[in-house]
């Protein structure tokens, strides 16, 4: 695993919503990559003070090419100038990419429930690409539960991505929703109506904040989910056991 | 290497001195599981210590709480680069529960409810290092925090803290746990950065 700090070049930027921007990195060599890991970067002030932050990778191009997607937290140290002030031309310090466990990987043949709860998105998306880019026989399944329809990343990916049997895809908006939608939070019976049925013993991996990924992971082992096939990650990179 | 970010300046209020390296001070407990929290019932619960040679030494919740008791402060340190200062725990020395145990394994593997696992050193859980704590702020401690009982070895990266611990087997070699089969290091000192593997 690569834990050597390396410069990356900010190839692109893009706002996927009003508080969140996908950063475009170049890295200094090829890069090894599976869907779910993250990426840790290293902003260096002018006086020398540091500040380190890991981030999920929500896309990959072969051979040295990785989006991430950061959301801009009020307050937050580095969000913020990722965000608002990083430009493209500025070089980050990048380690990894990190991570082998909130992962999928393409020698698993089994069913995929993916459960995100607002930006936990990111790492699933990786997932979703890698499986359109494969065309890999795995159906997917997609739960997005997000405040409201402004706050959705990759909406036109999805879209595109979006076919039945390959990559079903649910929205839940707990805020606002679009018109004839309904708006509402997840529950166990709604949650349960929403995923893979247990008779295909699906891979689930859930990714947001943490009262969500209890919540959520929480309603599956009661409803007979095995909690082996359950995979979590909480914002803030590792899932490690903090 | 010296990328300097000339529009970044930090959050100058903050200090991070005293702090291992590339770590940030934190006021939150963030939660980081890598799969469901388990839910163990007390009256269900056990803690076992088995040597390389078999030898099971057991304790269920009553016995384990009737063990001396200590006040633990103590800084942690999460890989993911947060460090949370003078935290309060309370919970049994590995001390006190290895007085009965003889063996002369040089390393430890903990279980946890749930299948987690991680490796330590026993040098490293032994000494006034490492404890079985229940509680945490004067309350007994959160299923999502560990409960009802964690490993707590704050002097390395907090995965090592094993949550829902139900066990250490001793054994001769040292043998990756959980994360450190998935990329993290082997030992995982925060004062040498040994983040990954």
């Amino acid at each position: 695993m690569s834990s050597a700090w390396h410069a990356a070049d900010v190839a692109a930027v893009h706002e996927e919503t009003a508080t969140a921007r996908t950063i475009r990195l170049r890295m200094a060599a090829p890069v090894r990559f599976l869907p779910g890991q993250h990426l840790d970067i290293r902003l260096t002030a002018p006086d020398g003070y540091q500040a380190v932050r890991s981030y999920s990778v929500a896309a990959a191009a072969a051979p040295d090419t990785l989006d991430i997607t950061v959301e801009e937290l009020p307050g937050g140290e580095v969000s913020p100038y990722l965000v608002r002030k990083l430009s493209v031309g500025d070089q980050l310090e990048v380690r990894g990419p990190v991570g082998g466990w909130f992962v999928w990987r393409p020698e698993d043949s089994s069913p995929v429930q993916l459960i995100a709860g607002g930006s936990g998105v990111v790492p699933l998306m990786a997932m979703v690409r890698a499986h359109a880019a494969l065309r890999h026989p795995a159906p997917f399944r997609l739960l997005y539960s997000v405040r409201d329809p402004e706050s959705v990343y990759y909406r036109q990916d999805l879209a595109a991505l979006a076919a039945p049997g390959t990559l079903e895809i649910t929205y839940v908006y707990t805020r606002r929703a679009p018109e004839g939608r309904p708006v509402g939070r997840l529950d166990a019976r709604s949650l349960e109506a929403s995923v893979l049925g247990r008779e295909t013993d699906p891979a689930i991996y859930i990714c947001g904040a943490t009262g969500f990924v209890e919540a959520v992971s929480g309603w599956l082992v009661d409803a007979g989910y095995a909690p082996d096939r359950i995979r979590t990650e909480r914002y803030g990179g590792m899932g490690g056991t903090a | 290497m010296g990328i300097i970010s000339s529009g970044f300046h930090g959050r100058r209020t903050r200090d991070d001195s005293g702090l291992p390296p590339g770590q940030h001070r934190t006021a939150d407990f963030p939660v980081l599981s890598a799969g469901p929290t388990p839910k163990i019932a007390r009256q269900d619960w056990e803690f076992r210590i088995v040597t390389e040679t078999g030898a099971t030494h057991r304790w269920d919740w009553e016995g384990f709480l009737g063990l001396p008791q200590e006040d633990v402060r103590a800084d942690i340190h999460c890989v993911t680069s947060w460090s949370k200062l003078g935290t309060s725990w309370r919970g049994v020395a590995l001390d006190t529960l290895f007085d009965q145990v003889g063996t002369t394994a040089g390393f430890t593997l903990a279980h946890s409810y749930g299948g987690y696992s991680t490796n330590v050193p026993l040098a490293d859980l032994l000494g006034g290092k490492a404890w079985i704590v229940h509680q945490y702020n004067g309350e007994d401690l959160r299923p999502e925090h560990g409960g009802p009982a964690r490993l707590l070895v704050p002097h390395l990266y907090f995965w090592k803290s094993a949550k829902w611990v139900r066990g250490l087997e001793l054994t001769r070699h040292d043998v990756p746990g959980f994360w450190e089969s998935n990329g993290y290091h082997m030992y995982g000192d925060p004062w040498r950065e040994e983040r990954y593997g």
